[in-house]
């Protein structure tokens, strides 16, 4: 292994030209590279014919723009899939882009293709949506790595000159009182980094000022080596204001804070599996994070973008200004000349490939003609923003890297994008070992609902959410809690018009059973929150948050997800528009729970039409709608008991379509006082939700419509698709039964004065006070905060 | 014009542009640099309102880099301004800059007297409060307000008073009808120091005060998220077509007519 230091110390090569295959794995081992022998073999291959080896920042630059993180490879290769003895070929993110291509709907602007899915909203406005993942650096440093999360979805959006107006987060935590005594070493407990990144979220939006929305938590054992971190931001954009037009000639801006060597290899981390040891080894791909630095940047792009005067806008994020340049010049067919020694740095002697990998936050890639850059430079200034402007864009499609006149790198952009495809297959076997569980039936269900309620995937966020602002621009109609939670944010994005933004997500635990039906129950579940609401003509954002893909059967079961993406998205013509995969998530536990969070983006025409999901009146009609069936597999219920089961909830598309659109009917005509989708915990807590407002309510089990004779506990605490309880005043309600006429659904009681929830089974018979569920869904997830675990 | 003051982080003010101009007047968001400069005068305006946020992300303390600014190197142009009694609006953040200026409560030194401190729950809150509005007539932006409900969203919003001489200079504030709104339970009377009424842990329930002459309000909730009848958390309950923040623009833009400065 040469490593020759060339005179002034700036740059070191890297015999790759002579390695043997051994010698090349060594090197990508030692580089923190994360590239196969495959890869290594192409980049020897790339090298021997230029007759030369690479030097650091050629073989960094290719490590990052080939990494899984980067280059999503088990995304876009062809996998060879088997399930029941029958083999496929296919391709995950066709599965994904193909119902948006089939869709093909005018309203879809710019979908897979820019920092995140862009969709028509009024006029000259558009709406960007992106989620991104920070599982890693959160797992390592959990305040760092959820805050720099969220700083790092929001200049997703000024990557796409939007201005973001809102977050939303989801988290997935092992138990909070999870046993001290088994945590493995190298993992810290589900309560730290429980508390530190919801720190972390709060202080970069509320700092930033940014109202943080929509969200959810989940907390699980299969969490506890491999936290999840989903941050997404929305923005609004002006069509007429995207540019999207670099061209030879234009310059390089950097733009926002300094460049240091926080971030080194975050992109190559997160594409390894985290070990014993991850927090030394990668202790410098955790950043640190500044949302008023990224406040003053904000104010800057959007004035750039008002007076139009840059051509191109990108975010560095991972793989820093590696990444960001050589896609831009990748993307518009040109290449780049770019003069390391003018970054802004945060350290004196940083090696140029430490200036050109680093992830360190806040900064942005600006691409401005000429002719533009004093008035960009004004504006930069005028903001208290620094920046460098590092190079300019050629029209050669080779990338060029100058460290004080010295070239330390030329790559062809065009290998650099022959990305190497891995050849992947997949088995799928089914679990055999899933079984349902005998339970006894009961006269009364009054001691379960209100343990139900307290468990911790049921209780109240609201001591997390308060903590964060959720209503800084004043734009937030629907917040996450009005009398009762909400099934999903509201926004009201411009001052004259009461169009409505409409936002939702959906995640469960079903993949311990069945990631088909897993996939399948996301989607529904983000669509039908967006419609209890109000929401309409929705679009879908994708994260898949995996286990290694290198194991078959990870992988089988990640095929089996992305073809639910495909058939359920496609059956109910909802397109997805953003995604993003985030594999690797593998620690000395494990693989972590497969899980899918689909994001729901809808818009209202009238914002002061959205429903919420209180109970408003007493002596108002309660319908349940959609059927019920016994699918309580991976139920809240089955969990509580110490329960998997099999029985996962399916989805059913043609009758799931009438509701939903029935729905939507009926709450356009104001004829909806209240609308709860069911979900965790199924119709006995969507009820009991429902009466926070204090307004009681009586109903049968007989009256819910089921497929089969169910017991009992069965009907209370299935989590079928597809179903909501709606609130109709007594005079609405021929009006409203019209309406519904083809779908599946039932009056089941009504709403009344006493405090109490009533609910009549065939064989039991459950009376509780309000204000006991409430208290005890208050204090379900406070109760951690205080108890002393072990 | 109202100018909308605003520094490195200030994040509220482009809903408050949109409250003041719901009464045609119009609102200019100001970056503080371009009055160092000399490229903007504050003269020029006939109010001005300091939004909330994270001015400087707070550092040093809430408010005090930007309250420095003011008192340094705009002394003169913020005395005339107050000379002229000319309102001053100091919503969240701005309320920490007024006090960390020394503008609230006693704004004819500029001497500092009070602090916001950490709040007890040692957390950011965003909740929502009831406010009564004890003030006797000398501010100019609560007429006709009894009980608001408005929410706060601050981590920094405790007003302590000088230790040792709470009461003596409480006593002051309530004989000067300084005092403007005080955290309450929905019936309106004191919270008297009870989360979540009081979400702070605010010595006598403190949310706002106003300067001697009754020109400068300060507040920790925010007026401008409780401005339309659907920013209230219960608004499909209770349908208004205003929110109680409206009253408080209104009242600060009436004032500003009635002086035809």
């Amino acid at each position: 292994m040469l490593v020759e230091v060339n005179g002034k110390g700036v740059y070191e090569t890297i015999d790759i030209v002579n390695a043997g295959d051994e010698d090349l794995i060594k090197i990508s081992r030692l580089r923190q590279l994360a590239l196969n022998l495959d890869e290594m073999r192409k980049i020897k291959n790339y090298f021997q014919k230029l007759g030369r080896n690479p030097t650091d920042v050629e073989l960094e630059t290719i490590a990052q723009t080939w990494s899984e993180h980067c280059a999503h490879k088990t995304f876009k290769s062809t996998i060879i899939y088997e399930e029941n003895g029958k083999r496929e070929e296919v391709v995950l993110f066709k599965f994904i882009k193909d119902v948006t291509k089939e869709l093909n709907y005018p309203w879809l602007f710019s979908v897979f293709e820019d920092n995140a899915g862009i969709v028509d909203f009024k006029d000259d406005y558009a709406i960007a949506f992106k989620v991104e993942t920070h599982n890693h650096p959160s797992a390592i440093e959990p305040f760092g790595g959820a805050a720099t999360g969220v700083g790092g979805v929001i200049r997703d959006i000024l990557g796409v000159w939007g201005e973001p107006i809102a977050c939303t987060n989801v988290l997935c935590f092992g138990n909070l009182d999870y046993s001290y005594t088994k945590l493995p070493k190298g993992i810290k407990h589900p309560k730290f980094i429980f508390t530190y990144v919801v720190a972390g979220i709060g202080s970069y939006g509320n700092n930033f000022g940014i109202p943080n929305v929509n969200g959810a938590i989940i907390f699980d054992e299969g969490y506890v080596g491999n936290p999840l971190v989903y941050c997404g931001c929305i923005g609004i954009v002006k069509k007429s204001r995207y540019a999207r037009k670099i061209k030879a000639g234009d310059c390089i801006l950097i733009v926002g804070g300094r460049t240091g060597r926080d971030g080194l290899h975050g992109v190559t981390f997160a594409s390894t599996e985290l070990s014993e040891d991850a927090e030394e080894v990668f202790y410098t791909a955790v950043q640190i994070g500044d949302p008023i630095e990224e406040e003053k940047i904000k104010r800057a792009v959007l004035a750039i973008r008002d007076k139009g005067l840059a051509s191109g806008i990108t975010d560095l994020g991972g793989g820093g200004l590696s990444s960001a340049i050589c896609e831009q010049a990748h993307n518009y067919g040109l290449g780049a000349v770019v003069h390391l020694d003018r970054v802004h740095l945060k350290f004196e002697n940083m090696k140029p490939w430490e200036i050109w990998i680093s992830e360190s936050q806040e900064r942005m890639l600006i691409a401005v003609p000429k002719e533009n850059l004093k008035e960009v430079c004004e504006i930069l200034e005028s903001e208290d923003v620094e920046f460098s402007n590092i190079g300019e864009f050629t029209g050669d499609k080779k990338i060029r890297i100058f460290f004080n006149g010295i070239k330390v790198a030329e790559l062809d952009v065009d290998f650099l994008f022959d990305i190497p495809k891995r050849n992947l297959k997949a088995v799928y076997k089914p679990n055999r070992n899933l079984k349902e569980p005998k339970i006894k039936p009961k006269d009364d269900y009054s001691e379960d609902i209100l343990n139900l309620i307290a468990m911790p995937n049921i209780a109240s966020r609201e001591p997390v959410v308060r903590t964060y602002d959720h209503e800084v621009k004043a734009m937030t109609i629907i917040k996450p809690y009005m009398v009762s939670p909400s099934d999903a944010a509201v926004l009201k994005p411009l001052y004259d018009s009461w169009q409505g933004i409409v936002v939702s997500n959906g995640i469960n635990e079903y993949g311990k059973i069945d990631t088909y039906h897993m996939a399948a129950s996301a989607i529904d579940e983000a669509i039908r929150n967006n419609i209890a609401v109000g929401g309409r003509r929705i679009a879908l954002l994708d994260n898949f948050c995996w286990g290694s893909p290198e194991n078959e059967e990870n992988l089988a079961k990640l095929v089996r997800a992305a073809k639910a993406c495909y058939e359920v998205a496609k059956a109910y013509g909802v397109p997805f528009i953003s995604g993003k995969d985030s594999l690797y998530n593998e620690s000395v536990l494990g693989s972590v729970n497969p899980t899918l969070l689909i994001s729901a983006l809808g818009i209202i025409p009238d914002v002061r039409k959205a429903v919420t999901s209180d109970f408003k009146e007493s002596g108002s009609m309660i319908y349940i709608l959609g059927t019920t069936r016994d699918e309580l597999g991976g139920s809240q219920y089955y969990k509580m008991l110490g329960y998997l089961g099999k029985n996962v909830p399916k989805v059913y598309p043609d009758s799931a379509k009438r509701t939903f659109e029935k729905l939507t009917e009926a709450i356009d005509m104001g004829i909806v006082s209240a609308c709860h989708d069911i979900s965790d915990g199924g119709l006995a807590i969507a009820l009991a939700e429902m009466c926070f407002s204090g307004i009681g309510a009586e109903i049968s089990l007989e009256r819910v419509p089921t497929d089969e004779n169910l017991e009992d506990y069965k009907i209370l605490f299935s989590e079928s698709n597809s179903r909501f309880i709606v609130e109709v005043k007594e005079k609405y309600r021929e009006e409203f039964e019209e309406v519904m006429k083809g779908s599946v659904f039932s009056l089941i009681g009504r709403t009344k004065k006493e405090k109490i929830v009533e609910i009549k089974g065939r064989n039991s018979r459950t009376v509780l006070e309000i204000k006991e569920l409430k208290e005890n869904w208050e204090k379900g997830l406070e109760r951690y905060y205080e108890k002393n675990v072990e | 014009m109202i100018c909308i003051l605003r520094a490195p982080g200030t994040n509220c003010d482009i809903e408050t542009k949109f409250c003041v101009e719901t009464f045609g007047i119009e609102a200019k968001i100001v970056h503080v640099n371009r009055f160092i400069e000399g490229k903007e005068k504050l003269n020029d305006y006939l109010g001005l309102i300091i939004p909330g946020g994270f001015s400087y992300g707070d550092r040093i303390r809430s408010g005090a880099i930007l309250a420095k600014i003011l008192t340094e190197k705009l002394k003169k142009d913020i005395k005339d301004f107050i000379k002229d009694e000319k309102p001053i609006l100091g919503i969240c953040n701005g309320f920490q800059v007024l006090v960390e200026a020394g503008m609230l409560p006693f704004s004819r030194k500029l001497a500092v007297s009070l602090a916001l401190a950490e709040n007890d729950s040692a957390k950011f809150e965003d909740r929502w409060v009831y406010l009564k509005n004890v003030n006797r007539g000398k501010c100019i932006y609560t007429k006709g307000i009894d009980v608001a409900f408005i929410p706060v969203a601050h981590k920094e919003g405790k007003i302590i008073l000088p230790i040792g001489e709470e009461e003596k200079f409480l006593k002051k504030l309530i004989e000067e009808d300084q005092i403007v709104f005080r955290y309450a339970k929905n019936d309106g009377k004191p919270a008297d120091g009870e989360y979540p009424y009081n979400p702070n842990g605010s010595f006598y329930d403190i949310a706002g005060i106003c300067n001697e002459d009754g020109t400068i309000f300060g507040l920790m909730p925010h007026p401008e998220r409780a401005f339309l009848g659907i920013h209230y958390p219960d608004w499909r309950l209770k349908s208004r077509e205003w929110g109680d923040g409206y009253v408080i623009f209104k009242n600060m833009i009436d004032y500003i007519k009635k002086k035809g400065f």
